[in-house]
């Protein structure tokens, strides 16, 4: 049985999504709706991670709970490089790569929880099923921001 | 007849009436010092455009000026009452610091100059940027203040000539998240309920809504009731110690920022105890499954520690809920402008929903607005909307409205929803829109964190435009300010938080050269050569009356119909709400009546968006969720809020409006009795914090927060602890400016920049600040009013009184009241 190792997968793909949630989020400190939504999307991604650990015992692997921090003088360092940028129009583009970035990753996530939740199906564990399905409709959610952002944003950047 | 010191006594002389009985008249007038009604040469009809209550009144004229204003009688909304606004604000039109002649920048400086000059300046700037950039660089920022006739033109000018899709008004910090929540619940805009449901209700819940000083009218209605026989129970969500507080059964003081919280305590227990009515759930509404499951995770003992308050209000509040017969709702700044504005709100809708509490006489549901024609902007698509309630996501809609206006689809831009007024203001910042123009608002001291709109809005490469009838902060940034006419100097119509359409008829001339914004518009299409697609002129009015002729068939058969109205049917009555169609010529009192709605797929005005994220749903997604046009329940958890009290800030700021003054004091600040009442920013704290913090009433004080500081005088009011209030009105324009020298006297100094997702509602209630001292008062009150929210709790404070030049007669209906 592969379980552990598409945990551990998941687990660690949720870390890296809550990662560049959070880049996002200070990298566009300025775009004052990209910058709030994102951290609180994190948090979600975050959650993920701790219940991926929970259940990750039962098929053999130790997982951190803990979800991975994020470096603090780094993101002073990019929160003035945010707010010296804000005047200039290239960030607008820059916006979309992350939006498209996080849209990629976020979708990942999404389908190794639906690999997931087949999986927990087919063996009949319902406590993971219901881990799936508690935790990927907040990543749909978290993939249709980012799509909804990239359509709003789009074509500003790219117009003007 | 009585005379009654109406600064002092906000709302008159009660007229007791029970339930289910008609609303007795009390005619209020005030005139000029020393005049009759004998003396005034005609009465002009119009409804007032301090607040969003759609007081109908009558101008008073004579010699050709404005000298007094009486409440109309036979209106179905204020029955002869009005409140301190409607009747002093009128004088700010005759102030002597009117603009009445265009101002162009020359050299740095505004001077004076021609309307052919000041036009030619917009339009050619216009035209240089739309050859250059195309229509992206092109931004409007309109007000919740114009007549519907000027945002309808002018949601023509932008959307369907222009081709710009950066269009939005000031409602967007008013009322943004009314039309959201509208949206959500029953996919499209439009108050459910009525004013009548107070004369019916037996419970009346206000969410965030000092009705009492946002809508006095209204509110001497729930005193009328309240004095009267079968009293209704009022419940009250607040952390100021407002006078709805002061009436409630049940006053909840909840936290700032934790609204979902408190709603979702609310619903959990109202599925906990049953408290809902299955047959309708059943039969009219989709989502209901998810919700009651959701609420299981929102027990009153969790939600009374987020929200710190007592379980047992939260109980009781939550029976007189779950029990009423004919449960009335409001809602409005404190939910909308607050954390998960949108959230919030919808849960409320919820209640409604779930207790099947709709389309029945004292079964309201009103999301309310904060201004008198913010209904307007969002009717008539001048405020993020496309016109008519069409959903800017539905190809056939857009294609309706391309017929109307004669142009062809793609030129009226839907590749995504009309651009939100925070977002155009970041694109200004980034320089990608250049030029922008502002009617009748105030920005640069409305809009969140004033030190960075102040630089955004001064950037040398930004062409500002600015349409006021005064030099506001705003304007006076401007590169062109166009002088415009006003209430009383113009015709047209507007309509209130209860769809009622009121005429405003012209009563004397403007001053000086000021033009009507209707004028103005229409010069500016004709200028810029805008066509439909058979090259004739696209905007193919002159008059206020053609323009609503051409309203009407825009908004037919759309929920927003107002076929059936005209400016005669609109004359000598009361005021009518839409819809009003050839059905329905009398207009309709109550939406969704039988449980049916506007959310046919192929008919709703939106799909909606997700609560927390803010991202639309899909046509596809919509069709599947809710087929058959269906009122959609919609839950969301509750997060905390994204600035929290911290060591460095750890009280939370609230802001708001109050009864003598609105949208920046740029009319109620020039009238003297108003004025007098409120001179000048003051803080309220609690007694609890004011102790800590060593304050007594008139100490001055600093407040702080991570944007800036402003100073105000301190009154120890009834505030919940932990939290902090200031009046967001105060400006800059009567201390000799746009910007403090030195001290901040503007609340929004201290505001964040963060805004509701799915409604885009800036939030100004959840900033985390300090406060300190930094003089004794020695005395000198703070200059707080005492009538209201922020009465003292203690000291020898004077009253607030307004003297002789605030007496009001009131007539008093002997038996009864006409409608």
């Amino acid at each position: 049985m592969k379980i552990g190792l598409v945990l551990k997968e998941l687990h660690r793909s949720e870390n890296d999504l809550a990662h560049e949630l959070l880049q996002v989020s200070d990298r566009h400190k300025v775009d004052h709706e990209i910058y709030h939504v994102a951290r609180d999307l994190a948090q979600w991604s975050q959650r993920h991670v701790k219940e991926i650990a929970a259940i990750a015992e039962r098929y053999g692997e130790k997982l951190d709970p803990e979800p991975e921090g994020e470096s603090h003088l780094a993101e002073r360092l990019i929160d003035k490089g945010s707010e010296l940028m804000g005047r200039a129009k290239t960030p607008g583009l820059l916006m979309l790569r992350d939006l498209r970035e996080l849209y990629m990753k976020a979708s990942g996530v999404s389908v190794d929880w639906e690999m997931l939740a087949q999986a927990a199906q087919g063996i009949k564990h319902t406590d993971l099923l219901e881990v799936c399905q508690r935790c990927h409709p907040d990543t749909l959610r978290q993939m249709r921001w980012a799509n909804g952002k990239l359509k709003e944003a789009s074509t500003q950047a790219i117009v003007s | 007849m009585g005379r009654v010191d109406r600064i002092a006594d906000v709302w008159g002389t009660r007229t007791p009436y029970g339930q289910g009985e008609t609303w007795p008249t009390r005619v209020d007038t005030h005139l000029e010092e020393g005049l009759g009604p004998e003396d005034v040469d005609r009465w002009v009809q119009t409804a007032s455009i301090m607040h969003s209550n759609g007081d109908a009144l009558d101008i008073a004229v004579k010699d050709d000026r404005i000298v007094g204003v009486r409440g109309r009688a036979v209106d179905r909304v204020n029955h002869g009452r009005l409140g301190p606004k409607d009747l002093f604000g009128w004088q700010a039109n005759a102030s002597p610091d009117r603009l009445t002649r265009p101002l162009v920048r020359k050299n740095g400086e505004l001077v004076e100059t021609s309307w052919e000059e000041a036009m030619d300046a917009v339009v050619g700037r216009t035209k240089e940027l739309l050859e250059e950039q195309g229509p992206s660089a092109v931004g409007f920022y309109t007000t919740g203040q114009l007549f519907l006739e000027e945002y309808y033109t002018l949601g023509l000018i932008a959307h369907g000539g222009i081709g710009t899709n950066h269009v939005d008004g000031n409602t967007r910090l008013c009322t943004a998240t009314a039309a959201a929540a509208l949206k959500e619940s029953f996919a499209s805009d439009g108050q459910p309920g009525s004013y009548t449901d107070i004369d019916h209700a037996d419970v009346i819940a206000l969410y965030g809504h000092n009705m009492a000083e946002t809508q006095v009218v209204l509110w001497t209605r729930i005193l009328d009731r309240l004095a009267g026989p079968n009293p209704p129970a009022i419940i009250c969500v607040d952390p100021r110690p407002t006078p709805v507080a002061q009436h409630a059964t049940v006053h909840l003081a909840p936290r700032p920022g934790t609204n979902v919280a408190l709603m979702n305590g609310l619903l959990h227990e109202i599925v906990a105890n049953d408290w809902v009515d299955h047959d309708y759930v059943e039969a009219h509404a989709v989502g209901f499954e998810e919700l009651a499951k959701r609420v299981k995770d929102y027990p009153p003992e969790r939600v009374a520690q987020i929200c710190d308050v007592p379980e047992a209000d939260l109980r009781e509040a939550a029976r007189l809920i779950g029990t009423a017969d004919r449960l009335m709702s409001t809602v409005l700044q404190g939910f909308y402008q607050s954390h998960q504005a949108t959230a919030a709100s919808v849960q409320v809708n919820n209640i409604h929903i779930v207790r099947g509490m709709l389309g029945r006489p004292g079964c309201g549901l009103l999301q309310m607005n904060g201004q008198p024609t913010a209904e307007n902007t969002r009717e008539a698509g001048a405020d993020g909307d496309l016109a008519g309630f069409r959903n800017w996501s539905n190809d056939a809609h857009v294609e309706d409205l391309a017929r109307v206006w004669n142009v062809d689809p793609m030129d009226i831009p839907h590749y995504s929803p009309p651009t939100h007024a925070m977002q155009m203001m970041r694109y200004v910042e980034e320089g990608s829109i250049r030029m922008l123009w502002v009617q009748a608002t105030n920005p640069v001291v409305s809009m969140p964190e004033l030190n960075r709109m102040r630089s955004i809005l001064s950037q040398e490469r930004l062409f500002l435009v600015v349409q006021d009838i005064f030099l506001s902060e705003t304007a006076q940034l401007a590169d062109v300010v166009l002088p415009a006419a006003t209430w009383g100097e113009k015709t047209g119509t507007f309509t209130n938080a209860d769809r009622t359409v009121h005429l405003s008829e012209k009563a004397v001339d403007p001053p000086g050269e000021a033009r009507p914004d209707l004028d103005i518009f229409i010069d500016f299409a004709h200028r810029l050569g805008l066509k439909d697609k058979d090259g004739a002129p696209l905007v193919k009015w002159s008059t206020p009356e053609e323009a609503f002729e051409a309203w009407k068939e825009c908004s037919r058969g759309r929920p927003c119909d107002y076929s059936g109205m005209s400016y005669e049917k609109l004359r000598g009555g009361s005021g009518i709400q839409w819809p009003c169609t050839d059905e329905a010529p009398d207009g309709t009192e109550r939406l969704y009546a039988d449980g049916k709605f506007f959310a046919d797929p192929q008919y709703c005005e939106s799909y909606g968006r997700d609560l927390i994220t803010g991202a639309p749903l899909e046509p596809d997604e919509y069709k599947a969720m809710n087929p058959s046009g269906k009122a959609v329940i919609k839950f969301a958890e509750y997060l905390p809020p994204h600035e929290l009290p911290s060591e460095d800030f750890p009280l939370q700021l609230i802001t708001g409006r109050t009864v003598y003054h609105f949208h920046t004091r740029t009319k109620t600040g020039r009238a003297p009795q108003l004025q007098a009442a409120a001179p000048d920013v003051w803080v309220e704290v609690s007694a609890t914090d004011a102790e800590l913090l060593g304050l007594e009433e008139g100490d001055l004080t600093e407040i702080s927060t991570p944007r800036g500081s402003v100073r105000a005088r301190a009154r120890v009011s009834g505030i919940r602890e932990g939290v902090v209030f200031l009046p967001f009105h105060y400006g800059y324009w009567d201390v000799g400016g746009h910007e403090p020298d030195g001290e901040g006297r503007a609340a929004n100094e201290l505001t964040i920049t963060d805004w509701d997702p799915a409604s885009k509602q800036p939030i100004f209630k959840t900033a985390a600040c300090r406060v300190t001292k930094v003089g004794a008062g020695g005395g000198t009150a703070s200059p707080a009013p005492t009538t209201t929210a922020s009465a003292p709790l203690a000291g020898d404070v004077p009253p607030t009184r307004g003297g002789a030049g605030a007496d009001v007669d009131e007539e008093l209906a002997t038996a009864g009241g006409a409608r």
